[in-house]
């Protein structure tokens, strides 16, 4: 027995030693005149870029370029990066989750001037998902807070992309005439509600498929994309709602190949398999107006003064608009 | 009397050349740098950054009444689902030992499962069958007992595990003998066979409760999420996080922390006494 065990420790050893060369080796595999890219980005465009990759290394640009690819919750991805994963572009769910990498200067501040767009690759906007046939006739945001409607949004602390849902809500009571104070009065009375608070938007979809609820709040392209899904659920465009922004943008350690890739993103073949996948262009020209037609009171996050102002007064996980909400929903129960 | 078989028959008084001298000294120095590697220094790690805000940080971080709330619920439903597990487990590891029956095996391989099975999987996998659309009569999804029936899931293998191999060790003549005397089935499984199972019921107990306070993707679906309802602590962390208050996260999870190593000294306390006794 005496025997075996320093066999047993050797071999240990080894294998660690064996296992610690291999990843020093396949750090930089990059010979050959091949470049490789490493894409990160949130999960709901996953989709369009397993087919927009192969589309760009077909171009001159993307000769001989590979990718490696990382999907994830966007504030997730975005951690990761800070914490040192290799990354030439990033694709978010949300501008704030830029500007965490431009304050670690992993993404240059002037990021929104690389492509015509702003720095923005898809556009949606949110929605009401209902039933099919909509049993509950719910058409308005009003119609979310009457008697025994039980609406599904995630929780806006966990999933960075229901910030776009808050958002709409409240902007949707200032559009109608409503004050500041009438309008966080909106937001309590929905997450009074609101029967499940999902960490995640494809969590509230998978929960609203299960079953739960009458109304979900989310984006455009994640209910056609559940509907291309053969998800049995239809959705409602409210005449007052929220245009999303998604960003994408190179990071300072990227290559030339890298920023092609973000112009190839923005051009009109990539928009196409983007529009394809439910997401509104970012060419005006692009946008099928009877598949995406426009809200009548549409507005963007600038309504509130940009993501700065808007991540510090709603949803700062200490003192917040939204913070009290959830706090109300504890005195209400006891 | 050999009935814990916890220390092994001939052990090797140290692994690493127990003719030498330096032998104790480099196994313990080894076996205290993976440790330290692999627990101690995260676990310090955490404790530091729950320390950034500083100590009134910390306390209204643990005190918020939503961060509280949630520590609540996750303790006492963890509470529960130990309680169920201890008769349970109990149940099922004695019925595995003793009892013979046809897929025996099958169902002692079946056991383990709920490790193997990413546990996002099984908050999706009891959504499915005992939520709103499921095939089960009753719905019981994004409920607290939604919550409850995850965790169970998640913790079976732990009592059922610690009680098997002391069942199967167990000096059966020692019930005969009792037998003998007269004693009932009820009393003989009061008095010989349960002082002998404490510790390991004990054991399995605690790792189930640590494992409970702590878990994430088996209940993150199934719970809903709604504070001060169904959010249990591991969410309520993760929304923290996500929010970038690293500290006030780090502060509930030392709270956690504390509770769970509390009690896993207390399993350890009870384990040791159960086995002078036993032994």
């Amino acid at each position: 027995m005496n025997r075996t065990i320093p066999t047993a420790t050797s071999l240990l050893v080894l294998a660690l030693a064996v296992g610690l060369s291999a990843c020093g080796g396949s750090g930089n595999s990059s010979g050959g005149g091949s470049t490789k890219l490493s894409l990160v980005a949130y999960s709901t465009p996953k989709e369009a870029y397993d087919a927009i990759i192969p589309a760009f290394e077909k171009t001159p640009a993307g000769k001989g370029v590979t990718f490696t690819q990382s999907y994830g919750a966007s504030g997730d991805q975005a951690k990761s990066v800070l914490a040192g994963l290799p990354t030439d572009v990033v694709a978010l769910s949300l501008e704030p989750d830029v500007t965490k990498l431009v304050k670690a200067s992993l993404v240059a501040p002037t990021w929104q001037d690389a492509t015509s767009t702003k720095g923005i690759v898809t556009h949606s906007v949110v929605v009401i998902a209902v039933r099919k046939g909509n049993p509950k006739h719910i058409k308005t945001w009003a119609d979310l807070v009457k008697p025994g409607i039980q609406v599904l949004t995630p929780n806006p602390f966990t999933s960075g992309g229901a910030r776009w849902n808050i958002m709409a809500a409240y902007g949707a009571q200032i559009e109608d005439g409503k004050t500041e104070a009438q309008a966080n009065a909106y937001l309590q009375d929905l997450f009074k509600h609101v029967v499940v608070q999902d960490k995640a938007a494809r969590d509230s979809l998978q929960s609203f498929a299960s079953g739960k609820g009458d109304a979900l709040i989310s984006y455009e392209n994640e209910a056609i994309a559940a509907q291309q899904a053969g998800q049995k659920i239809d959705y409602v465009i409210p005449d007052e709602t929220i245009r999303i922004d998604n960003p994408i943008a190179a990071t300072t350690a990227a290559n030339a190949k890298a920023k092609a890739f973000v112009q190839y993103a923005v051009s009109t073949p990539a928009q196409k398999i983007f529009a394809a996948k439910g997401y509104r262009s970012v060419i005006p020209s692009l946008v099928d107006k009877t598949r995406f037609p426009d809200p009548p009171k549409e507005f963007d996050i600038s309504k509130f003064g940009g993501w700065d102002a808007v991540m510090k007064k709603f949803f700062d996980p200490t003192s917040s608009v939204m913070q009290r909400v959830e706090k109300s929903l504890g005195v209400s129960t006891g | 009397m050999a009935s814990v078989p916890a220390e092994p028959l001939a052990a090797p008084r140290s692994l690493f050349g127990g003719r030498g001298r330096a032998g104790p000294a480099v196994g313990g120095a080894l076996a205290t740098a993976y440790l330290s590697l692999i627990v101690l220094i995260p676990l310090a790690a955490v404790v530091a950054e729950s320390t950034h805000g500083g100590a009134s940080g910390f306390w209204s971080a643990v005190t918020g009444a939503q961060a509280f709330a949630a520590m609540r619920f996750t303790v006492l439903v963890s509470l529960i689902v130990v309680a169920i597990n201890v008769v349970t487990g109990t149940l099922i590891g004695w019925v595995l030992v003793r009892d013979e029956f046809p897929g025996k095996r099958f169902i002692n391989a079946l056991i383990d499962l709920p490790f193997a099975l990413p546990t996002i999987v099984a908050g999706l996998v009891l959504l499915a069958l005992y939520g709103p659309n499921g095939p089960a009569p009753f719905d019981i999804g994004f409920t607290r007992a939604a919550v409850a029936l995850a965790l169970l899931f998640v913790t079976l293998p732990f009592v059922v595990r610690s009680v098997q191999p002391v069942l199967m060790e167990l000096d059966r003549e020692m019930e005969e003998a009792a037998s003998s005397l007269g004693a009932r089935p009820r009393t003989i499984f009061a008095r010989i066979v349960l002082p002998n199972l404490v510790p390991a019921i004990a054991a399995g107990a605690g790792l189930a409760f640590a494992r409970a306070l702590g878990e994430f993707g088996s209940v993150v679906l199934i719970s809903g999420n709604i504070p001060f309802k169904t959010e249990v602590a591991s969410v309520f962390l993760y929304g923290q996080i996500e929010s970038d208050n690293q500290a006030g996260a780090a502060a509930v999870s030392v709270v956690l922390l504390v509770l769970s190593f509390v009690l896993l000294l207390f399993v350890s306390w009870i384990s040791t006494r159960g086995q002078r006794r036993a032994g």
